[in-house]
This record gives structure tokens, sequence and C-alpha cells, in this order.
């Protein structure tokens, strides 16, 4: 029997909604400082509109709702779910109020694809844009990457046991501390500490690449947020082919792996076991998934013969599979050059590339290779038993910060994880192809929204089917949820309409 | 000499079969030629009229190391380089990398930004699908400039429908407040 929400369930999940809410708002702070001190008047009401608006919701909310209740899991789940869906919505009001946007679908898209660290845009004339505006861009992939909830228990959420539920429900399963408040805010330290040292190292590069040293350290802030949070966007409309420059190519790559390892990984590494990067499952899984799909995108590209120097197809064809394989989606390529340039073989090692993602407590998406790990680990396993006589006890292990013995509820749990993971890719390539889109371009911008990547093949522009546009929203959410609390708030509806 | 074989036919009878048959493969000739260098001429032409950042980048195995013209907006900064610069030109759909001495260069006094038009420039030079001396980036190695257009500084004025929206929903947010305070007692 599924039983009916009650007022108390859905109270509760107002209350911490509204709360989440007020922190999103006060981050709107930030670009009406920058946009004041700019000087970009419009801009900065841009925001004051916005923050008001996410402040009388918040207040709202938090009054109506409120609850001195802790979180149980499933309300948990149904707060992430829809924090998400509200950051889209308030996020996307200022960027709306800009005009550089279509339609309020499309800044719904492109504030989702930040939130979500995808880097798809529908954005138009992007390189007249604010410095406000495209501060924004940039910030709301570092509060996505983080993850919204980690905000509000950083900062909102004081003593809650239920905190655990939404860091949970923000696909973060690894707690780096005990406590899962520390934790967070770890998280935060961790990505303050780089973002100063990118900033400064790509504002130096920028400056010494003949950029202006102010310009170069805006440009190098918003390009360490995308980079290291995986996003994608970037503050003008030719990416990162706009630097030409090798050197600001190489540190971007740098800080793209930084950024997908997981952060329990960084801790001990911080912490002085550096020996843990070399026998991670998960470092090694990317190591080698790297090495095997780059393989697959040089021999395309050999074929191909367009990059006949080894620079070239490093700077060309490495840098747009390591920026899909961490969830970036920074491209140094004009979108239609995977089409009308690479072979099929190519396109087909970075699509598998963006599909297994980076590491799980990280900030990249798609499945992940601590699950890709597992899986593997679990055929050798079933290899050996049908190898080895019947007798033989076979016992797998895996190294991941210490040695775990596999079990069946491991490797459950990442065969259905990669086998939604899959259905989402499909799902969005079916509407690609509904719409006359072929396979394959189909195929490679669903897995890139699908996985949160944001590389793009062409078809995400906007002129799209709105319909189109929405799937890819869908896909970025469900995609960075990792499914589950997304499951959940279907499943609340269901239980609304059809529960006793 | 073509003209020659055209007016005088030598050796031809007015008259007899096989000189009519000549006369008409002459004819022949001369249109096929004529509609050659029509169409030579008309393709000198349209490769002297710019070229879009779409046809660059939809035909760029054909157009690879031809000389090309391209017009477009300067936006972002000129970045030196030694003795060259990179300036990006967009053309209202995408911009395109030109690699260009730096003392062309000069001649750029604003580049597109929220707050300025930049200068709109046809350039001309050899255009490269995957440069080999630059990473294979699809650029343009310019050997001329030319302002087409000067940019400007835009001037900002305050938007009174936004300023009105955001005093409003101050009001609002007030009232909200006040309301809640009374709600928590």
């Amino acid at each position: 029997m599924i039983l009916k929400p009650t007022i108390h369930d859905i109270k509760i999940v107002g209350y911490y909604l509204g709360k989440i809410i007020l922190g999103l708002a006060c981050t709107m702070i930030i670009p009406i400082l920058i946009g004041l001190g700019a000087g970009e008047i419009n801009p900065a009401l841009d925001f004051l509109i916005g923050l008001e608006i996410g402040l009388i919701f918040g207040l709202i909310l938090t009054k109506i709702c409120y609850t001195e209740r802790d979180l149980n899991w499933m309300q948990g789940m149904i707060v992430v779910s829809l924090s998400w869906l509200a950051a889209m919505l308030l996020g996307a009001i200022p960027m709306y109020l800009s005009g550089h946007w279509g339609s309020y679908l499309d800044t719904c898209f492109d504030s989702m694809s930040g939130f979500a660290t995808t880097g798809l845009t529908l954005v138009q004339n992007l390189d007249h844009i604010s410095l406000a505006h495209n501060l924004w861009r940039h910030l709301i992939m570092f509060i996505g990457g983080q993850g919204i909830v980690i905000i509000a228990l950083s900062f909102f959420v004081k003593g809650a046991s239920g905190a655990f539920k939404m860091y949970v429900g923000e696909a973060r399963d690894e707690k780096i501390m005990p406590n899962v408040m520390h934790t967070s805010r770890f998280i935060w330290l961790v990505s303050i500490v780089y973002l100063i040292l990118g900033t400064l190292i790509l504002g130096i590069v920028g400056a010494l690449g003949g950029m202006k040293p102010s310009n170069a350290f805006f440009h190098g802030a918003c390009v360490f947020m995308a980079a290291f949070d995986t996003g994608g966007f970037a503050p003008q409309s030719q990416n990162i082919l706009y630097y030409h420059s090798f050197v600001f190519e190489i540190v971007t790559i740098a800080i793209m792996i930084l950024g997908a390892l997981n952060f329990k990984l960084h801790y001990h590494i911080w912490m002085g076991n550096r020996k843990e990067i070399f026998k991670n499952i998960e470092t090694i899984t990317l190591f080698i998934t790297v090495i095997i799909t780059f393989s697959i995108t040089a021999t395309g590209l050999t074929q191909a013969g367009i990059y006949p120097k080894a620079v070239m197809l490093f700077r060309k064809g490495f840098y747009q599979l390591i920026s899909g394989h961490t969830g970036t989606g920074f491209q140094t390529i004009y979108a239609r050059q995977f089409v009308n340039e690479w072979s099929h073989l190519a396109l087909v090692g970075v699509i598998l590339a963006m599909g297994l993602g980076g590491a799980v407590c990280s900030t990249t998406g798609a499945i992940k290779m601590l699950r890709i790990g597992i899986i593997f680990k679990a055929l050798v396993e079933d290899i050996k038993r049908i190898i080895l006589p019947e007798r033989a006890i076979v016992v797998q292990k895996f190294h991941h910060i210490k040695e775990i013995f596999l079990e069946d509820k491991q490797v459950r749990g990442a065969l259905l994880i990669t086998l939604a993971y899959l259905v989402l890719y499909g799902l969005g390539s079916c509407v690609g192809m509904f719409y006359g889109y072929p396979f394959l371009e189909s195929l490679f911008e669903s897995t890139s929204a699908a996985a949160n990547v944001g590389l793009s093949c062409g078809i995400t522009a906007p002129s799209m089917p709105a319909v189109l546009k929405m799937t890819y929203i869908f896909q970025m959410w469900a995609g960075r949820l990792e499914f589950m609390s997304v499951f959940t708030l279907i499943g609340f509806f269901v239980a609304a309409i059809k529960g006793k | 000499m073509i003209r020659l074989q055209i007016t005088d036919y030598p050796g031809v009878k007015s008259g007899s079969r096989p000189n009519i048959k000549i006369a008409r493969r002459d004819r022949l000739q001369m249109r096929i030629f004529t509609l050659f260098s029509v169409f030579c001429s008309l393709f000198s032409v349209c490769y002297a009229q710019p070229l879009s950042s779409t046809e660059l980048i939809n035909n760029a195995k054909q157009l690879d190391g031809k000389i090309i013209t391209y017009k477009g907006e300067v936006i972002g900064e000129v970045m030196k380089r030694a003795d060259f610069a990179w300036v990006n030109v967009n053309d209202g759909i995408n911009a395109v990398g030109i690699w260009i001495p730096f003392s062309l260069a000069r001649e750029i006094t604003y580049t597109g930004s929220y707050k300025a038009k930049g200068d709109i420039i046809e350039v001309s030079g050899v255009f490269h699908r995957a440069c080999p001396e630059h990473g294979g980036d699809l650029d343009i190695h310019a050997q001329t400039l030319r302002k087409i257009d000067s940019g400007r500084f835009t001037r900002e004025r305050l938007n009174p429908a936004k300023r009105n929206q955001a005093l409003i929903l101050l009001g609002v947010l007030f009232l909200v407040w006040i309301l809640t305070l009374f709600l928590r007692k």
C-alpha cells in the first residue's frame, strides 16, 4: 500500500527548501558587487531583482513551513531534487533579464547546465555580456560543482542529522570526515584554496599571453571555476580556443584532472598519503580508460589525417578527450568540426570517454570510475570462478582508501547506476533522432548532456526544438543527481495522487 | 590565336558540310571558353568577397591553404605575441582567430565587450583548417587588414523598468519580512 504524503512531509520539505533558496539567493550578492564595481548598473539590477525574489520565496517557505523536525531519507531526497529545480529557476532570472538569451526556457537550460556543471549553452552574443553575468555563469558552476546542498549544510543547517540524507541525495555517498558538516566545509576549503592558486596561475599565463592583467585574472577565475568543477563554460564564445595558448591548455588540463578526482583522495593527499593516488582503484581505472579511449580517438583522427603532427594531435585530440572524460566540456575546436573533420571512430572514442566520467565524490558526472572498476573486478571474479576448481574460494578485493572486499551488493549498485546512465544516454539520442538529427550526433550530444560534460557537435543551439531543450535539461538534472533523488521525487508525486 | 580561329576560319570554304561542322565546333569551343571565363571571373569575385565563419568551418577542407577575406567585429582584446598578435574576429555567428603582424594590429582601436562595440575589420590572408604552426587551430594568417568601421564605447543608461521592478520587490520583501516577524510571535 502506498502512503499518501502527510502535511508534515510537505512542511519539512518546504522548510529545508526555503533555507536552500535563501542560501542561493545570497550568492547573488557577489555579482551585484562585481556589477557595481565595474559600473554595470543594469546587470547589478538584474541580480538585485533575482536576490529579492529568492529572499521573498525563501522567507515565505521557511516561516510557513517552520518545523524543528529532522529529515527522513525520503524527505531528504525530495529536498535535494526540488532544490536543484529551484536553483535552475532562480539562477535563470538575472540571466533572462540580461537579454542575452532567446527565451526563459533557454535561460533555464543554461542555468541547469551551469549548476549541473555541464557546459552546454544557448547564450547569444556572449562576447558582449557584462562581467556580472559572465561571473554568474561560472559561479553557478562553482556552487553546483561543490553541491547546492553543501552550501546549506555549511552555512545554514546546524546540527541536523538529516543533513547526511541531503548530502547523499546530491550524489555524494562518501563522507570524508565523520561529520557531514565538516565534510562540506572541507570540500569548500579544498575548492577555495585551489581557486586562489588556479586563478593566480591562469591569470599569469593569460597576462604573459598578451591579455591585460585585470582581464587575465578575471578570465583566470572564471576558467578555473569551470575547469575545477568540470563545468565547461568559458568567458568568450570561442571557449578555450579564444586564448590560442598551449600553456593555457596544459594548465586547464591539470585543473580538469584535479576536479575529476575524489575529494576523499584530495584529503588523503593533503594529509601526506601520496601513495594513495597510485593505489586507488579510481585513479588506476581513470588512467586505463584514458589510454583506451585516447587510442580509439587517435586512431580515428589519424585515419582522417587532419592532425599530422603530434602536438596537433595532443592539443586537439587529447584535449577534447580529456575534457570529455573529466566531464568538463572545454573545446579548442568548433562544434561542427567534430562532425565535418573528425572520423566516426574518433567521435566514438570521445563518446565513450564522456560516458565513463571521473571519480565519485568529485564534481564530475557520468557512470564514474569506481563503478567501472567494481564492474571490471566482478567480471574478473566471475571468470576466475569459471576457470578455477569448484571448491576454490574466490575472493576479490579492491583498494579505495582502504582494502575493501568486493560484495554482490556493491556490484549490484554499480550495475544499476550504470544501466540507468545507459538508458538516459539512449533516451536523449532517441529524442534527437526523432527531430531528424543523425544517430552519432544525437548520441554525442545526449551523452554530453546526461554525463554533464558539455562538449557539443553543434546540435545545442537556440534554434533547436523546445522538447529537445527540455529533454537535455532533464538529462542534466537526473545525471547530476545520479537518479535516486529524482526517482524519489517521482515516487512522491505518485504517492500524492495514488496513496491512501 | 583563338580570336583568329573565330573570325577567319582559315581553310574553310563556305557552304560545304565539313566546313559547317568545323564552324559549329569552333562556335561551341567559343561558348565553352566564354562560359569558363565568366565562371573564373565570378569565382575570383567570390573569393574577394568576405567569407562567413560558417562557410569557413563547413568548407574548411576545400579552403585550406587558400587566401580568403573575412570580415567582422574585433572582440575581447588584441593579444600581443612578440612581433605578432592574436585578434579574435566575430562575424555575428562565430569568432575566428586571426594571426596578424602586430604592426597591422595597431590599427585596431576598439575591441568588443559589454562596454564597447569593437572595430569592424576586413582581413585577407591564408586560411588554415588545422594550422601546423598553432597546434591545429582553425585560423587565418592575415596579410592585410582594413578597418571598415570604427568601434565606440557604449554608454549604459539606467533601465527605468528594471529600477521600478527592483523597488517594488524591495517593498514586497520588506512586507514579507514584517509579516514573518508577526508569524514568529
